[in-house]
């Protein structure tokens, strides 16, 4: 234990930290983005509310959503904690403009890049993670015919009267058709992306995340050690199509659909 | 003389540690474009004692690239604007006439200026005391090929091994961070069997040593690498990592 309680205390030790919650906090986004992605889905709101349902139901990925908030805490400390570390490492700056040749903007502005993003991280979840969780908010009802999927009927109820019916959600089998009663998170998202200066301040963040990842990602396994002609392109293609381009394009497109919409 | 440059130099000069520095500016008139940027310097220091002003104090040895002592920030970059070189291997016709060309001292906590451009690097010699050797039995010298060693790895490990202990990693990395100093060190035993036996240890007490002294951590921004004038690449740095990770987690 005090080898591993050293490890982590090291400069190495605290590179691995930061790699190892910066990957799994990268995988968590691939997940993130494809259930979002039932956001662009025309359906009221249903598929989108009923992924809500399941992800803050389901125990494992309860489970794995207290491991998630950690992980972006430690992060966050420990970066925080690098950084300082590392500005005390040159007490006197340089007085000549320092030429960056061989490095690129992003490697060069982590922390920065990072504490956008935990700005942002801590908007976004008070806009939507705090108020699906104890918030008031409204409920749908949705009716679907079973066979079909085919939504028959959607109503809302709203935050007040489902409070005062103390609404669990549930799905129900009704005469053939299928009733389901969740919260209207999709509802609350599109009122919040009707605001273009919330939509900008996404986007803007998502750009933050583009950057983030741009080097993050790739650097990750540089710390890792698991670097080898091989696959060293295959990592940074990853890192900057998937982690830097898709995944930050996707989430941007987001509040833009709603804008627009 | 034709062909000759007139420079402005802006130069950090500093009496001791104790002391703050400043900037001076000085006339540098009449330099061959042929000059290493060091003997400019000794030219320039010429002018200034016949002032009465105290030479500019800067550190030199061999004068031909493989010492690693002339320590300088030059208009913003480690040993100045040409790749892989040191400062005394950089010359006059690297610059334009009439520029001004500012000099300071490596930046680092680790290195406190000690006088004007010279900076204390006991900070790698204590890094290198802490493991960067092999220990050896006295006796009479064994078989040349007793060991093998593969030509894929001896190759690498004198690529680590070229590694002079300049410091441009430091002053590059804008962390301060020394860790492609070390894990040159490191990695040039860690490839050999005869470094094997040790290298648990040596990494440990290695990168303890690194810590302590101040330097910060990587980033891997590679700005190291570009700097380097041997050109030690950062995949140093990812064998350090494992090399570490390895010695403090799995065994003993």
């Amino acid at each position: 234990m005090t080898n591993l309680f050293e490890f982590l205390n090291s400069s190495v030790g605290k590179k691995w930290l930061m790699a190892l919650t910066g990957l799994f906090l990268s995988l968590f986004l691939i997940v993130h983005v494809s259930g979002n992605l039932a956001l662009f889905k025309d359906d009221g709101g249903l598929a989108f509310n009923q992924y809500t349902v399941f992800m803050t139901t389901f125990p494992p990925i309860k489970v794995i959503s207290y491991l998630l908030y950690a992980t972006i805490i430690i992060h966050a400390i420990n970066g925080f904690y690098l950084v300082a570390k590392n500005m005390k490492a040159r007490p006197v700056k340089y007085e000549a403009k320092k030429n960056n040749t061989g490095t690129t903007w992003a490697s060069r502005n982590m922390g920065i890049l990072g504490t956008i993003l935990l700005i942002f991280i801590a908007t976004h979840l008070i806009h939507f993670w705090y108020e699906y969780k104890f918030g008031e908010m409204d409920w749908k009802t949705y009716v679907v015919e079973a066979t079909t999927d085919n939504i028959l009927k959607e109503e809302v109820i709203t935050a007040a009267d489902a409070k005062a019916q103390h609404l669990k959600p549930a799905t129900m089998d009704y005469m053939g058709n299928k009733i389901i009663i969740c919260k209207d998170l999709y509802g609350v998202v599109a009122t919040a992306f009707k605001d273009p200066l919330v939509v900008a301040f996404y986007v803007i963040s998502m750009l933050g995340l583009s950057y983030h990842l741009l080097h993050g990602f790739q650097s990750a396994f540089q710390t890792l050690s698991i670097r080898g002609k091989n696959y060293q392109g295959l990592i940074k293609g990853i890192g900057t199509f998937v982690f830097a381009i898709i995944i930050p394009a996707l989430f941007a497109a987001m509040p833009i659909y709603f804008l627009t919409r | 003389m034709s062909g000759n440059m007139n420079l402005t130099l802006k130069v950090w000069r500093q009496k001791n540690a104790k002391e703050s520095g400043r900037f001076e500016t000085y006339a540098a008139k009449g330099v061959s474009p042929d000059m290493s940027f060091l003997e400019m310097l000794d030219v320039v220091n010429e002018d200034l004692s016949k002032t009465g002003i105290d030479p500019i104090a800067f550190d030199h040895d061999c004068r031909e690239g493989i010492c690693g002592t002339c320590s300088m920030y030059i208009n913003g970059r480690a040993h100045g604007p040409v790749k892989g070189v040191t400062a005394c291997q950089l010359h006059m016709r690297s610059f334009a006439d009439g520029e001004t060309i500012i000099i300071e001292p490596w930046r680092a906590a680790a290195f406190p200026v000690i006088r004007d451009l010279i900076v204390d690097r006991q900070a790698f010699e204590k890094i290198q005391q802490a493991g960067g050797f092999v220990s050896v039995n006295t006796g009479s010298t064994p078989d040349a090929n007793s060991i093998p060693v593969s030509k894929v790895n001896a190759d690498e490990a004198f690529n680590s091994a070229a590694c002079i202990g300049c410091g441009a990693c430091v002053a590059a990395c804008k962390n301060s961070s020394a860790m492609l100093f070390l894990s040159a060190k490191v990695s040039q035993y860690a490839l050999l069997p005869q470094g094997r036996v040790e290298a648990k240890k040596r990494v440990k007490d290695m990168l303890k040593v690194h810590d302590d002294a101040g330097f910060g951590a990587c980033t891997n921004t590679e700005a190291c690498e570009a700097e380097c004038p041997k050109g030690i690449s950062v995949s140093n740095i990812a064998r350090l990592n494992r090399e570490y990770a390895a010695a403090m987690l799995v065994g003993e």
